[in-house]
C-alpha cells in the first residue's frame, strides 16, 4: 500500500466495538475446532496400528492333550506363543495347597478357584508375573523352591503348588487363561 | 557468539560473500564452532567429551545405516541375517562389531561426559537447559540402545525385550494393556522387532535434533571451565577454531585408537555369549542381564523385593528405576550452592567420589546374578544413590564452606603456572590449559 494513503481500512484483528463476536471471530473458532479434532481422530488409528493384529489375535486357542500326563508330571505348551504350563497335580500337592489359609496371600485365591472342576489339572501360564520370565519346576527335575510349585531364576520368585505367588518381587499368581475341558482327556484353551 | 569481542564472519571471496547473503550457512559454523566462538582458555581433556559424545552418534548412524541394508527385520530370518553380515557381507563383521561396540563407546563418552557436568557444577544457573537437554539426550539414547539390543533376535535380545517391556505391566489397572499395545502381541513376536527396527532407526535422528537444542542453549552462556568462575573478559577466553578444534582432533585421535583396540582385539568382550542363540520363546536363559550400561539402573529395579505402604514391590522397583533418571532433572534445584565447581567446594568433592564409587558398585550388583547377598549390597546402594542427590546435596550445598575462588579464570591460570594455584587439587592437577 502506497504511503500516505489516508483511506480508511477497518481492522480485523480488533473486537467489534459492542463486544459481540464477529464473523469472523466464529470462523476462526470454527476453523481450529475442526481442525483440533480432525487431528485427534487422525491420531487413533496411528496408535490403534500397534495394538494386536488380527493375524496375531487368531492364535488365541491351543488344544492340549492329556491323557500322556501322569500325576506328578507336566507339560510346556504353547499358547498365544507363551509357553503355558500344563500340571497334573498329586493328591499331595493338592493337599498342599488346600492347606495353606488363603488370607495370608500376597493374591488370594484357593485352588478350586484356579482350576475349572478337577483339581489336579493346574493349568497357567508359564510367565513369571514379575518380569516375564518362564519360572522353573514345571519338570519334576527341575527347582521348584520352598513351595514345591514353580522357581523363577530370574529374580527369585517363589510359588506353590496351586502356582500362586508366595516369595519374591512378583505381584500375582501365575495367570490362568479361560480353558474348557472338550472331552475327559482334552483341554482348549482360550 | 555469546561474547561483545567474538570475531564476525567476513566473507573474502565474491563466491562466499554471494552465499552469505543467501544461506549463511558458514556464518552460523563461524559462529558456533569457528574462530567466531570464544571458549573459556582453561578447558581440561573432560572438556572432550561433548565432541566425542558426537562422534560417536555419528559413527552409530553411519554403521547403522549400512546395516540396515542387509538386516531384515522378521522373527524368522533376523538372526539369520545377522549371521549372513557376519560371514557373508563384505566387511559386514568390520560394520556390526563397529556398531556394536560403537554403543558401548558411545555410552563411556557420555557417561565421563556427565560425571563432568557433577563434578563442574556445569549444570547450575545459566545452564540448566544444558542439563535438562542433556538428560533427555540420555533417556533417548537408553531407548534406542534397548531396541537395538533386540534387533538381532539372540536369546538375551528375546528376553530382554520381555523384561523390559514387563516393567509398563507394573502400571496399575492399564500395565498389561499398555505392555500388550506396546508389543503389538501377548510377547515379543515380528510385530514388537519391526516397529523396535523402526524406532531404532528413527530415534538416533530425534538425538541429533536434541543435540542441536543442546549446543544451542550450551552458546547461550557459553562452556562451563573448570574453576566455575564466569568469563570476564577477552583474555579469559581464546576462539574455538583453531584452539579447541585442534584439542579436540587430539581427543578424537585417542578415542579412535582405543575404539579399534576394543573392536578388533576384544570385539565380543562386553556382549554376552548367549545372545547367539537364537531367540526362543519357551527357555528363559539362567541369568538374564542387560548390557553393561544398564547394570546400575537394572540393579535398583532388582533392589525392590518386598511390597511397601501397599505398592507392590515389582511397581516400586519400575517406579524407582526410571526414578533415578528423572531425579537428574530436578539436580539443579537441588544443589543450591552458588560455587560451581568441586575444586572450590571441598565437602561436595568427598561426596562426588563416593557417588562415582556408588553407581560402579550397583553397576557391579546389576550385572551379578540375584543372589541374596548382591540384593542386599544393590539396596544400601539404591539407597545411597537416592540419598545423594535428595539429602546429601541439599544439606552440604548449604552447611559448606567453599575455598576461596580465584578472581577470574587468567588468574587461575597464571598461578597453575607460577605453582601456587589455591585450585590444586586431584582432578585440576590433569587439566592442560589449552595454550
Amino acid at each position: 500500500m502506497a504511503s500516505g494513503n489516508t483511506l480508511e481500512v477497518p481492522r480485523q484483528d480488533e473486537p467489534h466495538h459492542d463486544g459481540e463476536p464477529r464473523r469472523r471471530d466464529f470462523l476462526n473458532i470454527a476453523a481450529v475446532a475442526a481442525a483440533g479434532v480432525g487431528g485427534i481422530a487422525i491420531v487413533v488409528p496411528l496408535i490403534n496400528q500397534m495394538n494386536p493384529s488380527a493375524d496375531v489375535l487368531a492364535q488365541s486357542t491351543t488344544d492340549v492333550d492329556l491323557s500322556k500326563i501322569e500325576a506328578g508330571q507336566g507339560i510346556v505348551t504353547s499358547f498365544r506363543k507363551q509357553p503355558l504350563f500344563v500340571r497334573n497335580l498329586t493328591p499331595a500337592e493338592i493337599a498342599a495347597a488346600d492347606k495353606v489359609d488363603v488370607k495370608t496371600l500376597r493374591d488370594p485365591e484357593t485352588l478350586a478357584q484356579r482350576t475349572r472342576g478337577q483339581k489336579n489339572w493346574l493349568i497357567t501360564l508359564g510367565v513369571c508375573t514379575h518380569l516375564g520370565c518362564i519360572p522353573q519346576g514345571i519338570t519334576s527335575g527341575e527347582d521348584r523352591g520352598q513351595f514345591g510349585g514353580y522357581f523363577c531364576p530370574c529374580h527369585g520368585s517363589q510359588y506353590d503348588t496351586a502356582a500362586r505367588i508366595r516369595k519374591g518381587p512378583a505381584p500375582k499368581n501365575l495367570f490362568v487363561p479361560e480353558y474348557k475341558f472338550t472331552s475327559p482327556t482334552t483341554v482348549t484353551v482360550g | 557468539m555469546s561474547f561483545p569481542w567474538a570475531k564476525h564472519y567476513e566473507p573474502k571471496s565474491g563466491f562466499t560473500k554471494w552465499i552469505d547473503e543467501r544461506l549463511p550457512l558458514p556464518r552460523l559454523v563461524y559462529g558456533a564452532v569457528g574462530a567466531g566462538y570464544p571458549v573459556p582458555r582453561n578447558l581440561n581433556y573432560f572438556w572432550n567429551f561433548g565432541v566425542l559424545a558426537g562422534a560417536a552418534l555419528a559413527i552409530q548412524i553411519v554403521t547403522g545405516i549400512v546395516l540396515a541394508m542387509h538386516y531384515a527385520a522378521n522373527g524368522g530370518v533376523a538372526f539369520d541375517s545377522v549371521e549372513h553380515i557376519m560371514r557373508d557381507v563384505n566387511g559386514g563383521w568390520f560394520l556390526r562389531y563397529a556398531h556394536a561396540n560403537g554403543a558401548s563407546m558411545f555410552f563411556v563418552v557420555v557417561y565421563i561426559h556427565i560425571f563432568r557436568g557433577l563434578f563442574y557444577g556445569s549444570y547450575k544457573a545459566p545452564r540448566e537447559m544444558i542439563w535438562l537437554l542433556g538428560v533427555t539426550i540420555f533417556l533417548l539414547m537408553m531407548a534406542t540402545a534397548f531396541m537395538g539390543y533386540v534387533l538381532p533376535w539372540g536369546q538375551m535380545s528375546f528376553w530382554g525385550a520381555q523384561v523390559i517391556t514387563g516393567f509398563f505391566s507394573a502400571i496399575p489397572v492399564v500395565g498389561d494393556t499398555i505392555r500388550i499395545w506396546l508389543l503389538g502381541g501377548y510377547a515379543p513376536d515380528d510385530a514388537a522387532l519391526n516397529r523396535f527396527f523402526s524406532l531404532h532407526y528413527l530415534l538416533p535422528f530425534v538425538i541429533a535434533g536434541v543435540i542441536i537444542l543442546h549446543i544451542w542453549a550450551l552458546h547461550i552462556p557459553g562452556s562451563n571451565n573448570p574453576t566455575g568462575v564466569d568469563v570476564k573478559g577477552e583474555q579469559d577466553t581464546v576462539p574455538f577454531h583453531p584452539y579447541y578444534t585442534a584439542k579436540d582432533g587430539f581427543g578424537l585421535g585417542v578415542f579412535l585408537f582405543i575404539f579399534a583396540a576394543l573392536l578388533f582385539f576384544a570385539p565380543n568382550s562386553l556382549g554376552h555369549p548367549d545372545n547367539y542363540i537364537p531367540a526362543n520363546a519357551l527357555q528363559t536363559p539362567a541369568h538374564i542381564v542387560p548390557e553393561w550400561y544398564f547394570w546400575p539402573f537394572y540393579a535398583i529395579l532388582r533392589a525392590f523385593t518386598v511390597d511397601f505402604i501397599g505398592i507392590p514391590a515389582k511397581l516400586l522397583g519400575v517406579l524407582a528405576m526410571f526414578g533415578s533418571i528423572l531425579l537428574l532433572f530436578f539436580l539443579p534445584w537441588l544443589d543450591s550452592s552458588p560455587v560451581r565447581s568441586a575444586n572450590y567446594r571441598p565437602l561436595y568433592r568427598i561426596f562426588f567420589w563416593v557417588l562415582v564409587a556408588d553407581v560402579l558398585v550397583l553397576g557391579w550388583c546389576g550385572g551379578s546374578p540375584a543372589t541374596p547377598l548382591y540384593v542386599i549390597i544393590s539396596q544400601i546402594s539404591a539407597a545411597y544413590y537416592f540419598a545423594h542427590f535428595l539429602i546429601i546435596i541439599p544439606i552440604i550445598s548449604r552447611a559448606e564452606r567453599p575455598t576461596p575462588l580465584p578472581n577470574s579464570i587468567t588468574e587461575a591460570v597464571l598461578a597453575k603456572k607460577g605453582g601456587t594455584s589455591p585450585a590444586h587439587t586431584a582432578l585440576s592437577g590433569s587439566a592442560v590449559p589449552a595454550e
